[in-house]
C-alpha cells in the first residue's frame, strides 16, 4: 500500500521534469526530425502560380550528407573529438596520479587545476586567439612565425590546444576521484610482492579506475561531438578548417536554410547516438552501475 | 624532487596561460604587444574601455546574471522534486528515467536550436530573457537531476522512514526531513548549474540579435575596435577576466564541494 502511495508521490514530483523536457527536448527533437523532410519558401506551383508555405521534401535535404561541407565539417569534428579526447585521457591520468600522491599543497593546486574549467569556453577561446596571434606570444616563445588563427592545418591545432587545456584538467580530476577509492592494501599487497612501478600502474592502477575514466571518457566524447564555441571564437565561424558539424548547422539555421540545418542536426544526433551506444555496449561503461548492484542485492536476498 | 617538478608543471599549465590574459588586460593598448611578464607600466585603459557606454559590457553582465541566476532557481525548484523521486523512492520505470535524463543530458544542442528559433520567432520571443533560460534548462536539468540524485542517495534512510511511520506522507517526509539535510548538495549543485549557464554559448548567440539583451560570453566575442579589422584585444582580456572572476571566487571558496559535485556522477 504505501508502495502505491510512493509511486503515485514519484510521479508527482516528477511531472515537472517530464513537462520541462517534453518542450525543451522531446518537442524540438520530434520538430527537427519532421522539419528535415520538409521545404519551405516560395515556389511555383501547376499553375504557374508563386506559392508560400511549406512541403514534403522526401529526402532532398539530407543530400547535403554527402556533400563536401558536410563531409568536412563531420571530419573535422571527429579528428577533433579523437585527438581532444586521447591527448585528454593521457594528461589527465598523469595529472590525477601527481596529484594523488601530492600532500603540501594539494588543495592550491585542486583550486588551481579548476581554474581552466571554471573559464568560460567563450573567454578561453579569446584568451588563445590572443596568445595565437601572429605577433603573440606563442609565436615568440616558440620563434615561428605561424599563423595560428588564420584558417588552414595550423588552426586545428590551436583548437585542439585550446580544448586540451581547459579540459585535461577536468578529466584529471575525475580520474583522481576513482584513484582515491582504490583501498591502500591492494598496493600493500602489490608493494609485498615486489611488482615495479610500471606493473603496479598496469596491473593495478589502470584496471581499479577504468570505471571511473570510462565514465570521464563518454561524457568528453559527448561534449567533443557537438562542440561549438571553441573553434567559432578561436578561428571565426564559416571556416573550412575548423567548422565542426554544431557551426554547420547553426549556420544553416542563421541563414533560415532550416530543412538542411535539421537534417543535419538529425545527423548529428544520430553520430551521437550510435558512438555512446557503441561505447556502451563495446566497454560497458556502466553509468547506472548503482541501479544494477541494488537490483542484484535484492535478488540476493 | 621530481614529484614536486610534476606539480608545479601542472599548477603551471593551469594557471600561466590565464596569466598572461590577466597580465594583458593591465597593460596599455600602445604596449599590449610587449612580452614582459608583468605589465609596465601598469595600466586600467582596458577596463575603462570595457566599462565605455557603448560597449554595452555592463549590462551583459546583469543580463548573464539574470539568465543564469533564474536558471539555476527554476531547475532547482523542479530537479530537486525529481531527484528525490528517484533516488529514495521505489517505482516502476525508475531506471528508465535515470538513463533517459543520461541520455538527455547528451542531447546536441546544435539539434535543439532549430526548432526553437522557429518556434520563438513564431510567439516574438527572440530577444527575451526566457529565450535563453527555457533552453538553458535542457543541460542544466540533467546536470541537477544526476548530482542531486547522488547527494540524496548518500543521506541516511532511518530518518524518513521515522517520519513516514509517524505518519507523513513522501511529500512532506521530503520537505521537512530531507530537505534542510541535502542543503549542502543542493547549493552545490546551484553552483554547478549556474557556471553551465553563465558559460552558455549556443543559445544566447542564436536567440538573441538585440546587443542589449545579449549575455557576455556573447557580448565579449563581438567587441569590435576602431576598425573594422583592428581586434581590441586588450579590451577583450580585460572583459574575459572579469567575466571569469565570479567563477574563479567561487571555485576558490567552494572548491571541496565543487570537486565533490563533479565527481560525483562518474564515481557515482
Amino acid at each position: 500500500m504505501r508502495s502505491r502511495g510512493e509511486g503515485r508521490a514519484a510521479a508527482l514530483m516528477l511531472s515537472p521534469t517530464f513537462l520541462v523536457l517534453a518542450l525543451v527536448v522531446l518537442y524540438p527533437l520530434l520538430s527537427a526530425l519532421r522539419e528535415s523532410f520538409y521545404d519551405s519558401g516560395q515556389r511555383l506551383d501547376a499553375d504557374g502560380f508563386v506559392v508560400e508555405g511549406e512541403w514534403f521534401a522526401g529526402l532532398a535535404n539530407y543530400a547535403g550528407v554527402t556533400g563536401e561541407r558536410f563531409l568536412n565539417a563531420a571530419a573535422n569534428t571527429t579528428l577533433f573529438t579523437v585527438v581532444t579526447v586521447a591527448v585528454e585521457v593521457v594528461l589527465g591520468v598523469a595529472m590525477a596520479l601527481v596529484m594523488r600522491r601530492a600532500l603540501r599543497g594539494r588543495a592550491f593546486l585542486r583550486a588551481g587545476i579548476l581554474v581552466p574549467w571554471a573559464v568560460p569556453t567563450a573567454v578561453a577561446g579569446l584568451m588563445w586567439k590572443w596568445i595565437f596571434q601572429a605577433d603573440g606570444v606563442a609565436n615568440a616563445l616558440l620563434g615561428t612565425e605561424i599563423l595560428w588563427t588564420a584558417d588552414g592545418p595550423w588552426a586545428k591545432l590551436a583548437v585542439v590546444v585550446a580544448d586540451v587545456w581547459k579540459t585535461a584538467p577536468f578529466v584529471g580530476l575525475l580520474v583522481l576521484a576513482g584513484l582515491q577509492i582504490i583501498p591502500a592494501d591492494v598496493y600493500e599487497a602489490a608493494r609485498v610482492d615486489g611488482a615495479a612501478r610500471w606493473q603496479t600502474f598496469w596491473r593495478i592502477t589502470l584496471p581499479l579506475v577504468r570505471p571511473a575514466l570510462l565514465v570521464a571518457v563518454l561524457f568528453r566524447l559527448m561534449d567533443a561531438l557537438r562542440v561549438f564555441d571553441l573553434p567559432y571564437v578561436l578561428v571565426g565561424p564559416r571556416k573550412q578548417s575548423v567548422e565542426t558539424l554544431s557551426g554547420l548547422i547553426w549556420d544553416e539555421a542563421t541563414r533560415v536554410h532550416y530543412g538542411p540545418a535539421s537534417a543535419y542536426g538529425t545527423a548529428l544526433f544520430l553520430y551521437i547516438a550510435v558512438i555512446a551506444f557503441a561505447f556502451v555496449k563495446l566497454l560497458g561503461a556502466d553509468l547506472l552501475s548503482d541501479v544494477r548492484q541494488r537490483k542484484e542485492a535484492r535478488n540476493v536476498a | 624532487m621530481w614529484r614536486r617538478a610534476a606539480m608545479i608543471g601542472i599548477a603551471v599549465y593551469c594557471l600561466v596561460p590565464f596569466y598572461w590574459m590577466v597580465v594583458s588586460s593591465f597593460r596599455r593598448t600602445a604596449d599590449i604587444h610587449a612580452k614582459t611578464p608583468f605589465p609596465s607600466p601598469w595600466s586600467l585603459e582596458s577596463y575603462e574601455a570595457v566599462f565605455a557606454p557603448d560597449m554595452g559590457f555592463g549590462g551583459a553582465l546583469l543580463n548573464s546574471l539574470i539568465v543564469a541566476a533564474t536558471t539555476t532557481a527554476v531547475t532547482l525548484l523542479v530537479g530537486t522534486l525529481a531527484a528525490y523521486a528517484l533516488a529514495r523512492l521505489t517505482f516502476r520505470g525508475r531506471n528508465a528515467v535515470l538513463a533517459l535524463v543520461i541520455a538527455v543530458s547528451m542531447f546536441p544542442g546544435a539539434l535543439l536550436i532549430v526548432p526553437l528559433l522557429k518556434l520563438f520567432t513564431a510567439i516574438g520571443w527572440i530577444d527575451s530573457y526566457q529565450a535563453m533560460i527555457v533552453p538553458s534548462m535542457s543541460f542544466a536539468l540533467p546536470l541537477t537531476i544526476w548530482n542531486l540524485t547522488t547527494f540524496f542517495k548518500q543521506l541516511p534512510y532511518d530518518l524518513e522512514q521515522a517520519a513516514m511511520i509517524d505518519g507523513c506522507t513522501p511529500f512532506a517526509a521530503f520537505r521537512r526531513v530531507m530537505l534542510p539535510l541535502a542543503a549542502p548538495g543542493v547549493f552545490t549543485t546551484a553552483i554547478l548549474a549556474f557556471i553551465a549557464t553563465w558559460n552558455e554559448f549556443i543559445i544566447a548567440v542564436t536567440m538573441i540579435n538585440d546587443q542589449s539583451r545579449q549575455t557576455a560570453t556573447v557580448r565579449i566575442a563581438q567587441f569590435t575596435g576602431a576598425a573594422r579589422f583592428d581586434t581590441p584585444f586588450g579590451t577583450q582580456m580585460a572583459a574575459g577576466v572579469l567575466v571569469t572572476v565570479p567563477l574563479v571566487v567561487l571555485v576558490l571558496l567552494f572548491q571541496r564541494r565543487i570537486v565533490a559535485g563533479l565527481t560525483a556522477g562518474a564515481l557515482k
